[in-house]
């Protein structure tokens, strides 16, 4: 309503121009709304959570100013600090291995093999499943006492250890390999779609000229495949920098705190100890994680003029 | 929610002409969910019921730390339930204070409150700047070392009869396979069963002054440093616990798998559950077998504004079937815990219950953290704590320097 509104006041404004604001003008009253929403919701609402990060707020928001406090004691808790290495370990080995693993298997795919559609069809399918179900699977799999270890031993192993849910130093990689498990799949579809859309003619020259498949991969099809490895980077990077739901069902944070991730910080401080203004400051620096990621990628896509390969 | 209370009205319409009563649907939220705590809610709901209006159930699984923030949002998102589930103290402070609870004055007044209540103190957390404003339904001593007699048996020693023995016995129980002390993996036992062992091992002056007066030179005292070590002890015998809920941990205990747990009196509803007789099949050792003190922590229900008014008046019918006597005695039987008036008869409590009722009698009270810090510091602590007893390096010199500093910023 409020969208009309407002599209019609901005027609009757230039009547005699029918200029860029009134080219499709139909479309852009369709996205007035969400447009608002953007603004309202999300502008909005990060603007009001940074305001408050900078107060004494408890249960309920209040604008009692404590200048950087919240700041100075989220910088100094040990659960803070535990959760960025580990927000930063699983962040690194997750973006490499996704997409190496994405594109080879997205490589192989490629070769013309018999039931690619079958095999597409199973690779994708952990992505068809929450985190939350993933992580529970990947609970039990890894549970000393019915999972991977107790198989082995049954095996005739009887030494082999492998319980990384219940060993602090490595239990943030018993949460990659579900992470793992679970997006490999979706970033194989998208490096697929990139290798279908270099052109047979590449392939063909390259071939002429006797360059080995590898070097093909590696020198021609990649660099011009950028496009698509940016776009995969941010999907993956955003799914990084958020993760919760995962370490929430896998391991609750545990042991001990030792598998804690900045996003179940915000949430824990926020609603459980009641105490907004530390949440709050905890998603801002979350905020500007997110920001280095998005405006470089924004600034290399975005900025107009630049040639494109 | 709306459709449901849509739905809920609509019903309502059909059936007043008919029935003609005033029968009012009340949403009651509360985080029992185990077996003895079902149980025990499923008594509160019946005796709700017999007052002619409906109790609708609105159990939230697992545990306060996931119930309380769902809880909270309902209440300030607008869309408030009938009753809700609390610990009383600190939890609803500032929802109090910002007038989204419903003042029970009247009501405590009529039901003359002050005076069968006891101890007094938990009424005063329910009071706040004069007015009443939750309904204690029960006392939850944190204050308990739960022992496997048939794990003793087992290691071929007698059962503890306190904490020095247990840690003594600890070997023992390890050669035979069993973990001596199971602690759970979710954050608050940790925390719990170190604030058992603090008030237990340096006493209730330490405790209060720690707690009460946020003492951070005491709490990194030398008497503090011997709790830190008990704590480290507690520490080793856990190791191998492996589970994460409490109940889970309990189970332990009445499996035989491990020798004891620190655990509030809510677990003896799980030995009760599980046909265990105390006394014979398991051991309960109050302020850890040291210091014969209970802690006057509990649940209490808060009632939030609401604009129905045949709904606020279900409210002051529950609030006063909660501190009824009968209800009280069957709520209490079930969950195993004590009941908040003095005047009720529970000769049908087990020897646990006795011992805890002695205590009280005795007026061997204490207020417990939940009443004296906030929901802010105990997470702090939580998270030290749940740090310390799942981490092999960090010592316990270490963990008492946190610990004060923690005290000395908490409120």
């Amino acid at each position: 309503m409020t969208g009309q509104a407002t599209g019609r006041a901005t027609t009757r404004a230039h009547p005699g121009r029918p200029g860029r604001l009134t080219r499709n003008l139909s479309a852009k009253i369709a996205s007035i709304p969400m447009m608002l929403t953007a603004v309202v919701v999300f502008l909005g609402g990060t603007l009001w959570t940074v305001l408050y990060s900078f107060t004494s707020s408890k249960l309920l928001p209040r604008l009692k100013f404590v200048g950087l406090d919240q700041y100075e004691r989220l910088w100094a808790a040990p659960r803070w600090l535990v959760s960025i290495e580990n927000l930063a370990i699983y962040g690194i080995f997750s973006l490499i291995f996704s997409m190496v693993i994405g594109f080879v298997l997205a490589a192989l795919m490629d070769q013309k093999i018999r039931f690619e559609n079958t095999f597409r069809t199973i690779f994708l399918y952990p992505f068809a499943l929450s985190f939350i179900v993933t992580g529970l699977v990947w609970q039990w799999l890894l549970n000393p006492e019915h999972g991977v270890q107790s198989v082995v031993r049954a095996m005739g192993w009887a030494g082999f250890s492998f319980d990384p849910l219940y060993n602090s130093s490595i239990v943030i990689y018993g949460i990659l390999i579900a992470a793992l498990w679970q997006g490999t799949g979706l970033v194989m579809c998208l490096m697929l779609a990139g290798l279908r859309g270099i052109d047979e003619d590449i392939w063909k020259a390259s071939r002429v000229d006797g360059i080995p498949m590898w070097k093909t991969y590696l020198f021609v099809v990649i660099p011009m495949m950028r496009p698509v490895f940016v776009t995969t980077l941010v999907i993956i990077a955003s799914g990084i920098v958020r993760v919760y739901d995962l370490v929430v069902a896998q391991t609750s944070g545990g042991p001990g705190i030792a598998s804690e991730v900045p996003a179940k910080y915000v949430y824990d401080y926020m609603f459980q100890a009641q105490n907004l203004g530390q949440g709050f400051a905890a998603s801002t620096m979350m905020l500007i994680t997110v920001a280095i990621i998005i405006v470089p990628w924004a600034y290399l896509e975005f900025s107009g003029g630049r040639k494109r390969v | 929610m709306k459709i449901r209370s849509a739905i809920a009205g609509l019903a309502a319409t059909v059936a007043l002409p008919v029935a003609a009563s005033h029968a009012t649907d009340l949403e009651v939220t509360h985080w029992w969910t185990s077996g003895g705590e079902a149980a025990a809610v499923a008594e509160l709901a019946k005796a709700f019921d017999a007052t002619g209006n409906k109790w609708v159930d609105g159990a939230i699984a697992g545990a306060g730390g996931t119930a309380r923030p769902i809880m909270v949002s309902r209440i300030t998102g607008g869309d408030p339930m009938g009753a809700t589930q609390f610990n009383h103290g600190r939890q609803a402070e500032e929802l109090v204070q910002e007038g989204l609870m419903r003042d029970l004055t009247d009501v405590a007044e009529r039901g003359n409150w002050k005076e069968i209540i006891r101890p007094a103190s938990l009424l005063d957390s329910c009071t706040i700047d004069g007015k009443i404003y939750c309904a204690p339904i029960n006392i939850h001593s944190w204050q308990w070392l739960w022992l496997s007699n048939a794990a003793f048996e087992k290691a071929g020693i007698p059962v503890p009869k306190n904490w020095d023995e247990l840690v003594a016995a600890a070997p023992a129980l390890q050669e035979a396979g069993i973990v001596p002390l199971a602690v759970g993996g979710q954050a608050w036992q940790a925390n719990g069963a170190f604030d058992v062992l603090m008030l237990a091992l340096a006493g209730k002056d330490v405790f209060l002054q720690v707690f009460g007066e946020k003492n951070a030179e005491v709490a990194a005292g030398p008497e503090m440093a011997k709790v830190f070590k008990a704590a480290d002890d507690a520490r080793r015998m856990s190791r191998g616990t492996n589970v994460q809920d409490w109940n889970q941990a309990t189970n332990m205990v009445i499996t035989g798998k491990a020798g004891g747990q620190i655990m509030g009196d809510w677990a003896q509803g799980e030995f009760q559950l599980a046909g265990l007789k105390a006394g014979e099949d398991y051991s309960c050792l109050p302020g850890l077998g040291v210091t014969e003190v209970i802690a006057t922590g509990g649940d209490a229900f808060y009632f939030p504004q609401l604009d129905d008014e045949a709904k606020s008046k279900a409210q002051e019918v529950l609030a006063e079937t909660l501190v009824d006597p009968k209800a009280q005695v069957a709520f209490n039987l079930k969950k195993g815990s004590l009941p908040v008036r003095g005047d009720v008869d529970l000769a049908a409590a087990n020897d646990c219950m006795k011992k805890g009722l002695d205590i009280l009698a005795k007026g061997n009270v204490i207020q417990w953290t939940d009443q004296l810090l906030s929901a802010d510091s105990q997470k702090q602590k939580e998270d030290l704590f749940s740090e310390f007893f799942a981490s092999a390096t960090m010592s316990p010199e270490d963990a008492q320097k946190r610990f004060a500093e923690i005290i000395a910023t908490a409120d």
